[in-house]
């Protein structure tokens, strides 16, 4: 009776579709419509990127020039900070590294009940921006009892705030796709020791995840303004925009770095972590 | 253990049952280092602010530096040009950003510029900052590209017009840049949750297209699309780095307004600026409770 409804429906359902010549022609309607709205898209996408690294070329008059490029790179400031960019996006990654694999480990197989509770701290960053965290953390640890102002701790800090939603992520859904538990267990009951179970058993596992982690923490870093420049330490972002008041030209050079930097560590960080499209951003 | 012994000791009776011995569990040393950090660099900070919002210079309690929030212009100024922007890019950001998820999930185009667009959207809702202001300058400022294109095609001079792009208008086509992409990443997937079941028995039992649009997929659609856009809303107001990079202090935001405030004490009270984080934080959390509350909704129908 059932299959006989089902038939019917699907050979009913069949028919329609094969007269209904007027749909077919609103499909080809939606479809000019879908064109229009993706073109539109990807000039907004691209005319910014192609205006700043045409803006970069055109330092010199009337010809197409790295000029600015080379202005950029000779300046030895720009090492510099670009230098302790680099320093402060390896710390972080570290640090953050240290605090997100053991916790969310430990969390999957000792404490499951605990998950959304370290999900909610990790999401925290989208609650507390960038520069009201700054505003509390100068306010609480820039005057005794506590002075941690000085040193760049706090800088660190907050990167690792910054970085938490998407580390926790990655590292999570990496854990999700194995059985902590099992693998654990079946390690300890071969003798394992815990180096050998975190280093040769869940990190292995986690590669991907780690990975992604990482690349993201990188750009995010790499790129970040509001932190480095409101607790004074030297950093990419900050630079940019320094040169941003002075110079023509020489700051869309270093923004287009800027783009290449994001863009291949992001694009490596999708390649590893196919599928695993991330989700709100935190720098602005 | 006081209550162990108690029981004990009742009139020297045999206890009736076994004393409940809690052990403290030593799992919970596993979680200590990272709730020691949320501690330290999330929880007291924020704890902080509040605490410093209801005192005065001198330390005492007041109500006056939130009662100020409303009253004092600047900073009313400074929240609706926060909230302006924000509401603006929030819903353009989200009709955009669903339209193209659209175009490219249900849109018939071909499915390697679904891949294309999905990947260039992870980049660009993650790209924001000094950079994508000096890109928004080179674009559409004074000497920007298209701003020299539209000059030389009409023979006239913008900037001498009036037009500049250093007000809220061009701050919201800078914020445009990370907000669609966002929207996008987030509706692809929901869109791909629409079964094609569903389309068939609207037709089936002969709705139109739009009785299936306005009676089954937008009702479905909804929350993850009010949700996405209050994620949005929430993602403009905190942003600091890309407007203080386009216009300086030109564009007075709260989070520009709180950066002067961490720099100098612009507002001469610390306990106003206290206050203004903090309303920053409300805002922000209510968007958060806003978008969870309809991400759990949407949930319902996918899977």
């Amino acid at each position: 009776m059932r299959s006989e409804t089902d038939r019917s429906l699907s050979a009913w359902a069949f028919l329609k579709g094969k007269n209904s010549g007027s749909k077919t022609s609103g499909r080809r309607g939606l479809n000019i419509w879908a064109w229009i709205i993706f073109i539109i898209g990807m000039i907004y996408f691209f005319l910014p990127l192609f205006s700043t690294f045409l803006f970069s070329l055109s330092m010199k008059k009337d010809q197409l020039s790295f000029e600015a490029y080379r202005l950029g790179f000779s300046d030895p400031d720009f090492w510099q900070n670009f230098g302790f960019s680099v320093m402060w996006a390896i710390i972080t990654i570290i640090a953050s590294l240290l605090l997100i694999v053991p916790t969310a480990y430990w969390v999957h197989w000792r404490m499951p009940r605990l998950r959304p509770v370290v999900e909610f701290v990790t999401l925290m960053p989208f609650v507390v921006p960038a520069v009201v965290l700054t505003f509390g953390l100068i306010r609480l640890y820039g005057s005794p009892p506590i002075l941690l102002i000085g040193s760049p701790i706090l800088l660190i800090a907050g990167y690792i705030v910054l970085s938490l939603p998407y580390m926790f992520r990655a590292v999570d859904t990496g854990l999700r796709a194995i059985d902590v538990r099992t693998l654990t267990e079946a390690a300890l009951s071969l003798g394992a020791g815990w180096r050998i179970i975190l280093f040769q058993v869940i990190f292995p596992n986690l590669r991907v995840a780690i990975l992604s982690g990482v690349f993201l923490t990188f750009a995010i870093v790499m790129g970040e303004f509001t932190f480095a420049s409101l607790l004074a330490w030297p950093a990419f972002g900050p630079y940019i925009e320094l040169i941003g008041s002075q110079k023509p030209y020489v700051p869309q050079a270093l923004s287009v770095v800027s783009f290449l930097l994001t863009w291949i560590s992001i694009g490596i960080m999708q390649r590893i972590g196919r599928g695993a499209v991330q989700e709100v951003a935190g720098a602005h | 253990m006081t209550v162990v012994a108690k029981k004990t000791n009742n009139d020297g009776n045999v206890p009736l049952e076994r004393p409940k011995t809690r052990k403290f569990s030593w799992d919970w040393l596993g979680v200590a280092p990272f709730f020691l950090f949320a501690t330290l660099f999330l929880f007291l900070p924020s704890i902080s602010i509040f605490i410093r919002s209801f005192q005065t210079r001198a330390g005492e309690f007041t109500f006056e530096n939130i009662i100020a929030l409303f009253t004092v212009s600047d900073i009313i100024n400074a929240y609706k040009t926060s909230l302006t922007i924000s509401l603006i890019t929030a819903v353009g950001g989200a009709l955009f950003g669903f339209m193209l998820a659209y175009a490219v999930v249900l849109g018939g185009l071909p499915g390697f510029l679904r891949a294309f667009l999905l990947t260039f959207s992870g980049v660009a809702s993650n790209f924001a900052g000094v950079p994508l202001a000096f890109a928004f300058v080179a674009t559409i400022g004074n000497a920007g590209l298209v701003t020299r294109t539209i000059e030389s095609i009409f023979d006239i001079n913008l900037r001498q017009m009036g037009w500049s792009i250093y007000n809220i208008t061009g701050l919201s086509i800078v914020y445009m840049y990370f907000q669609f992409p966002l929207m996008v990443l987030i509706m692809a997937p929901a869109l791909d949750g629409l079964r094609r079941e569903w389309k068939e028995a609207s037709e089936n039992l002969g709705g139109t297209s739009w009785h299936y649009w306005r009676y089954v997929a937008l009702p479905i659609l909804l929350p993850t699309l009010l949700g996405t856009a209050i994620l949005l809303f929430g993602n403009a107001f905190g942003a600091y780095a890309t407007a203080y990079a386009f216009s300086g202090s030109f564009i007075n935001l709260v989070t520009i307004l709180i950066g002067a405030q961490i720099q100098g004490d612009v507002l001469y009270n610390p306990g106003l600026g206290n206050a203004l984080a903090l309303g920053m934080i409300v805002i922000m959390s209510l968007s958060m409770l806003g978008y969870t509350v309809l991400q759990r909704r949407a949930a319902r129908w996918m899977r």
